[in-house]
């Protein structure tokens, strides 16, 4: 075990009844971390998080918080505080009790509590609201009251179940800084849950994506946007373009790697897997007629109208525009590819000049941007 | 037809005003029954009540017109003010009991799954489907010289003889406690199940032990339904007439007790309607203490499950 590891996961597994949660998890978080664990519902990463707070018992597997073994320890030792998702302020404390009853708990002189209160506000300021009753605070208030309440005990690592989940879409934006601001200032760990990919990409250090009791992929913010394990990862973050096909032809490239020709049932395109590069396989390399599974964002898919492209080559898959959609500052472009799927471009600006029932040819920008992915 | 439907609509669009009226005019309407009920049957009553209890018993039957306060002197009288003060200790016994039985059971009914929930409620519910009075005499039959009770304490050899358990102060309140537990059950039960578990979960993750975060969340959180429970039970123990009658034989002597005597007995219904007024005055400063005590905690002076 490494000296700065905070955290650890052996192997949990859990059930509720007959269904599996979580099916063999196993994490190590170092101190000061901002990892978080990504998934839609129902993924188990709540019950990843209660199970490191002891809120939930795991059927197998142990658990370390800095370095002791917690498994079979009540919640009330494992001080590790958790930010609930509905923010679970006492109603009937005001918020300088709420703030301070961890501190109370641990029977710690008034004197005391009231600065640590006072810090922890002002920390996530909202100084000067200690008497105010959580029934009058607002959504956000209520949100950092939560977090004061988390920090004051000073604790070195802190759990969060989706707390911006109840905000409004610029409140989250705010909140988001805030919180990683005030994780880096303060240095605690952060065990962060969201379903929301933007908000993990933009805040964590490591990014753990969750499916069906199992981490899908683990790794750092940009491993996981650019180069994504799995077509479930690369379709969560980021909304990528999955295509099925065969390698067709390959041509090792002068500088090392090699230039993989994709066939997919609407037509075929070349794709580049420089040496180092994750498409390239650490292994032998692909092998003509091998089935693969190609992950390409939405903003990297170019459409064009069909025919040869500049330098007269038959390329790009044909499809027909089916829609166009104008949302969150970007043009989204989908469009149906010959004999079935659909691919969604988009760009930047308000309209494009292809038209609905355009037959289009499909490809991507650069022919690295398409990534093999496990499908 | 969905042509039509809008044309329908379409002219009581037009005009908002009148639809308003029309409404207040509905809303006047549907509850003038209620209004008249009451008025009929809790207003007038009350006031015949109140009229009453400044006349004289007229001879052997029926009421003299002479207004006067002579049965509320009356009542200053030590016998009678010691059958409210004699009331008010075994009421407060009573929810005092009631409380620490119903209490939990109201509390842990809510933790219960979904399907032990409702077995549970059936099983406090059932009781209610015979009268009260059959239940009481359940009772005696536990509680007579020779009885169950009896039986079983011979039984594990703790008394040798039958003991003289009924028609005692403790059959009484057993038997008071045993009509009035399941209101106190149930409006903690209506608190608890309002109460957010994660709520609890929070206390814990933030360092309390299990005790201590019933004492300092759950416990706060429920005493609004622990309070309604503590008015349900104290109010109707003051006036249960019928379980010292028939637990406690003539030795327990209650307003209620007193009240029906008057009426029934000894035919003075004007005393026994200054009874009546007194007792409902006695209720009132309770539940005005009860609401001025349950704001001063917090909890915005709320009869759970009643107001």
């Amino acid at each position: 075990m490494s000296a700065a590891e905070l955290l650890r996961l052996e192997e949990i597994t859990k059930r509720f009844g007959t269904t599996p949660v979580l099916r063999g998890v196993s994490l190590s978080v170092n101190a000061g971390e901002f990892i978080t664990l990504l998934g839609g519902s129902g993924c188990g990463k709540t019950t990843t998080l209660r199970i490191i707070a002891g809120l939930e018992k795991a059927d197998s597997g142990r658990v370390f918080i800095a370095g002791e073994e917690v498994t079979h320890k009540p919640p009330n030792e494992r001080n590790i505080p958790m930010v609930f998702q509905n923010y679970a302020l006492f109603p009937h404390m005001n918020v300088g009790e709420n703030i301070g009853y961890s501190l109370k708990l641990k029977k710690r002189p008034k004197k005391e509590i009231r600065k640590a209160v006072g810090e922890a506000l002002a920390l996530v300021r909202l100084s000067g609201y200690e008497h105010r009753r959580p029934s009058e605070l607002s959504g956000g208030q209520k949100q950092r009251v939560a977090m004061a309440r988390a920090i004051a005990g000073r604790p070195q690592a802190m759990l969060l179940d989706e707390p911006l989940g109840a905000l409004d879409l610029q409140l989250r934006r705010e909140m988001q800084l805030e919180l990683k601001r005030l994780q880096e200032q303060l240095g605690i760990t952060f065990i962060y849950i969201t379903h929301d990919q933007e908000e993990a990409l933009t805040m964590s250090d490591r990014i753990a994506v969750m499916r069906e009791g199992l981490f899908e992929q683990l790794g750092s913010a940009s491993e996981i946007y650019d180069r994504p394990r799995t077509a479930f990862v690369a379709r969560f973050v980021g909304n990528a373009n999955i295509l099925s096909g065969a390698v067709v032809d390959r041509k090792p490239l002068p500088e090392g790697g090699e230039c993989i020709v994709f066939q997919h049932p609407a037509g075929r395109e070349r794709l580049l897997c420089p040496a180092g590069a994750s498409c390239a396989k650490a292994g032998p390399s692909y092998e003509q007629g091998q089935k693969i599974t190609l992950a390409v964002r939405s903003e990297y898919m170019e459409l064009s109208p069909a025919g040869k492209d500049s330098s007269g080559e038959d390329r790009g898959l044909a499809a027909t525009v089916t829609g166009k959609s104008f949302a969150g500052g970007q043009l989204r472009i989908t469009a149906l590819l010959k004999g079935g799927g659909e691919v969604t471009a988009s760009r930047h600006g308000i309209d494009s000049p292809l038209k609905i029932g355009q037959a289009v040819r499909v490809s991507w920008k650069c022919e690295s941007h398409a990534v093999p992915v496990e499908d | 037809m969905e042509s039509r439907k809008s044309a329908k609509k379409a002219p009581q669009k037009d005009k908002p005003a009148r639809n308003g009226k029309l409404t207040l005019c509905g809303t006047t309407f549907s509850v003038l029954p209620l209004y008249l009920f009451t008025l009929a049957f809790v207003l007038a009553p009350l006031i015949y009540m109140f009229v009453l209890s400044f006349m004289q018993r007229g001879g052997s039957w029926g009421v003299e017109m002479s207004l006067s306060f002579d049965n509320y002197l009356r009542i200053t009288e030590p016998v009678y003010l010691g059958t409210f003060t004699e009331s008010i200790k075994l009421a407060l016994l009573c929810t005092l009991f009631v409380a620490l039985l119903g209490y939990p059971f109201g509390y842990f009914m809510a933790r219960l799954s979904p399907l032990w929930r409702q077995r549970v409620m059936l099983l406090l519910i059932v009781p209610f489907w015979t009268s009260s009075l059959m239940r009481l005499y359940g009772w005696i039959i536990f509680f007579r010289a020779n009885g169950t009770l009896d039986h079983a304490l011979m039984g594990i050899g703790l008394t040798q003889g039958p003991l003289r358990l009924l028609y005692s102060y403790p059959a009484v309140v057993t038997g008071m406690v045993y009509a009035l537990l399941p209101f106190m059950a149930y409006s903690v039960y209506a608190s608890a199940e309002k109460l957010d578990r994660s709520l609890v979960e929070a206390s814990r993750n933030l360092g309390a032990s299990a005790l201590r975060a019933f004492f300092s969340v759950s416990f706060p959180l429920t005493m609004p339904g622990l309070f309604s429970g503590i008015v349900l039970t104290f109010i109707p123990s003051m006036g249960l007439f019928f379980i010292a009658d028939i637990l406690g034989g003539s030795k327990v002597v209650l307003v209620g007790n007193l009240i029906q005597e008057q009426l029934m007995r000894a035919h003075d219904w004007p005393f026994a309607a200054a009874l009546s007024v007194c007792l409902m005055a006695l209720t009132s400063i309770f539940l005005f203490l009860y609401s001025r005590l349950t704001r001063a905690l917090g909890s915005g002076g709320e009869l759970e499950g009643l107001v």
